[in-house]
């Protein structure tokens, strides 16, 4: 799959990646060059093949469904490029 | 003899002995350690906490009642976190981040008495073969190539690791392997480099790549070490539903076991085109040094191993693209103003993200995205379960695999930057272990034509590190590989 300027514009944006204009280019040609090698995959035949999700050779143990932490707000804001109050300190997002 | 060339097992003994202290230990550590910086190896040295811990060491092996590692200084790879030290995955996006926990494979290191030297360098993200992508910069391999002085890459991404205990700057190290982190740069500088099966240690706290394929594991100076780090650093985590809740045995009673009657599958996809002739000739060699120690060979077919790479470079993208959502400049690391809250992330992760995980991101989301996810994503797990039952199909006929652990030694730094895919080759015979979930062992075993060295890969049954130390400690024996690199730290 080759990829032109506008998807990678369009993937960054998912991605929340801001991508110089004049880098698109190159990352184009980057992208499109292993996606096109992925693509040897195309070869195999999966049909009635289940997809592997997780490695699961050992099955995980239930556990209790109560709380095990907690309290611990310094910790978490400690980190925080911008804290006000014992909040995250976000750009506006409502008008 | 410096006290810096002794393995795990000879400094327990001696520690316990009393012919020398942890403090003593610590402090040629700490000297190798700062002999070492050329190489880039270690981010933050930690030698006040190393000391203050060598003094706790002390104060039981003092009273005989040392722990299973005390004294044994180890350098973290810079994806562990570790609380009050810097943390930063090698990525600039977490410049300054000082976690305030401990990942559960270190502290389970500390409460056997091991001790930190320090944080060592990887690849951004754990994602690179040649710990080059590292916003702090390469990492260089103590070893050279005969008659030429220029630095070559440790390989990666635990590469850091790798050329702290081949330089002898450290003990052990820890590492992760996603698809070759641990084994590949084991190979490139000397050393053994182990990855368990999926779920035996615990992922808690280390920073994630593709969560379905990281796996911690130890870097050491021999098998035996290997096999009593990982005994230290195992175990189920009820942190990590993924970690499984299996006994942990002592692996190093497994060292030193005969393998006779044992069957070593060789698989013939590996033996690729183009090769060079120095990796095949060495892995007729390891043929020969096995069958010489009683066992039986027998040829297996991994059927789809050609396709494992394209597999891994789907899934890993796309699992990364998620778990790296979360550096959103809001949290925790960078912040990039921006005048709307997409502007802010967006300006975040341009600036935090280095160019090869980037490339990976992107590559993961466009594989997720609405219109591709089946042709690529679900594609390529199905692909996966047939790569997982090729290995269970051969493991009814054998009970390890032998293999190269890759396809060339350690390369000039600057090497293969060009091309992401020539780079991702260099794990072409690894990842496929990592997609299955099994155990895989890199053991030194030879050196090329212009001196360096190559290792041999072991693969094991899932929960089967024991058979698989059990072949490599017999490898390591019968290559009696003594080389050392041109570069030692600790020689004084």
């Amino acid at each position: 799959m080759a990829l032109d300027k506008a998807t990678v514009a369009r993937i960054a944006a998912l991605a929340r990646i801001k991508v110089p204009e004049a880098e698109l280019g190159a990352l184009a040609a980057d992208l499109s060059k292993i996606l096109t090698w992925v693509e040897q995959l195309n070869a195999i035949d999966v049909s009635g093949v289940e997809p592997m999700t997780a490695v699961a050779h050992a099955k995980p143990p239930l556990r209790e469904d109560k709380v095990t932490d907690g309290g611990i707000r310094d910790k978490i804001l400690a980190n925080v490029p911008e804290t006000a109050g014992g909040f995250f300190v976000v750009p506006k997002v409502v008008e | 003899m410096s006290l810096n060339a002794l393995t795990i097992a000879e400094t327990r003994d001696r520690l316990r002995r009393k012919e020398f202290t942890a403090r003593e230990l610590a402090e040629a550590y700490i000297r190798a350690m700062e002999a070492a910086r050329p190489l880039n190896a270690y981010l933050v040295e930690t030698p006040e906490r190393a000391l203050a811990a060598a003094a706790q060491s002390d104060a039981r092996l003092q009273k005989d009642e040392a722990l299973p590692l005390d004294g044994v200084p180890v350098a973290v790879k810079d994806l562990f976190c570790t609380e009050g030290v810097e943390t930063t995955a090698g990525s600039r996006i977490l410049g300054g981040f000082v976690p305030p926990y401990e990942s559960t494979v270190t502290a389970n290191l500390w409460r056997n008495g091991a001790l930190m030297l320090g944080k060592v360098n990887l690849d951004e993200f754990a994602m690179g073969s040649a710990t080059i992508t590292s916003a702090r910069g390469p990492t260089e391999n103590p070893w050279r190539r005969k008659g030429d002085n220029r630095p070559l890459v440790p390989g990666g991404s635990s590469g850091g690791s790798a050329s702290a205990v081949a330089v002898h700057a450290a003990l052990a190290a820890t590492g992760t392997d996603t698809g070759g982190s641990i084994r590949q740069p084991a190979s490139f500088c000397g050393i053994v480099g182990l990855k368990p099966t999926y779920g035996r240690c615990s992922r808690w706290g280390i920073v994630a790549f593709a969560s379905s394929l990281d796996q911690a594991g130890p870097m050491t100076r021999d098998v035996r070490d290997a096999a009593i780090m990982l005994k230290a650093m195992a175990g189920h985590d009820p942190k990590d539903s993924t970690s499984a809740p299996v006994p942990v045995p002592d692996f190093e009673k497994a060292v030193g076991q005969s393998i006779k009657g044992l069957r070593i599958g060789i698989p013939k996809e590996y033996r690729l085109d183009g090769m060079p002739k120095e990796i095949d000739a060495l892995w007729q060699r390891g043929i020969d040094w096995l069958t010489a120690a009683g066992a039986t060979t027998v040829v297996i077919s991994l059927k789809m191993t050609p396709y494992a790479l394209a597999t891994y470079y789907i899934i890993a993208p796309a699992e990364a693209s998620s778990n790296l959502a979360r550096y959103d400049g809001v949290r925790f690391g960078l912040r990039v103003p921006g005048e709307t809250l997409d502007e802010m992330y967006e300006n975040t992760r341009g600036q935090g993200f280095g160019a090869e995980v980037r490339r990976r991101v992107l590559i993961g989301t466009y594989v997720l995205s609405a219109g591709y996810y089946d042709a690529y994503y679900l594609k390529a797990q199905k692909v996966r379960t047939l790569i997982a039952r090729d290995f269970d199909e051969a493991f009814k006929t054998c009970d390890a695999i032998l293999t190269p652990t890759a396809p060339s030694a350690a390369f000039a730094i600057g090497d293969k930057m060009d091309d992401p895919i020539a780079m991702y080759l260099n794990d072409v015979f690894t990842v496929p272990v990592n997609l299955a979930g099994l155990p895989g062992i890199s053991v030194p075993a030879g050196l090329s034509a212009d001196g360096l060295p190559l290792g041999l890969q072991v693969i094991g049954k899932a929960f089967d590190e024991e058979t698989t130390l059990r072949v490599a400690a017999v490898l390591e024996d019968a290559a009696g590989f003594e080389a050392v690199p041109a570069f030692l730290a600790g020689a004084a």
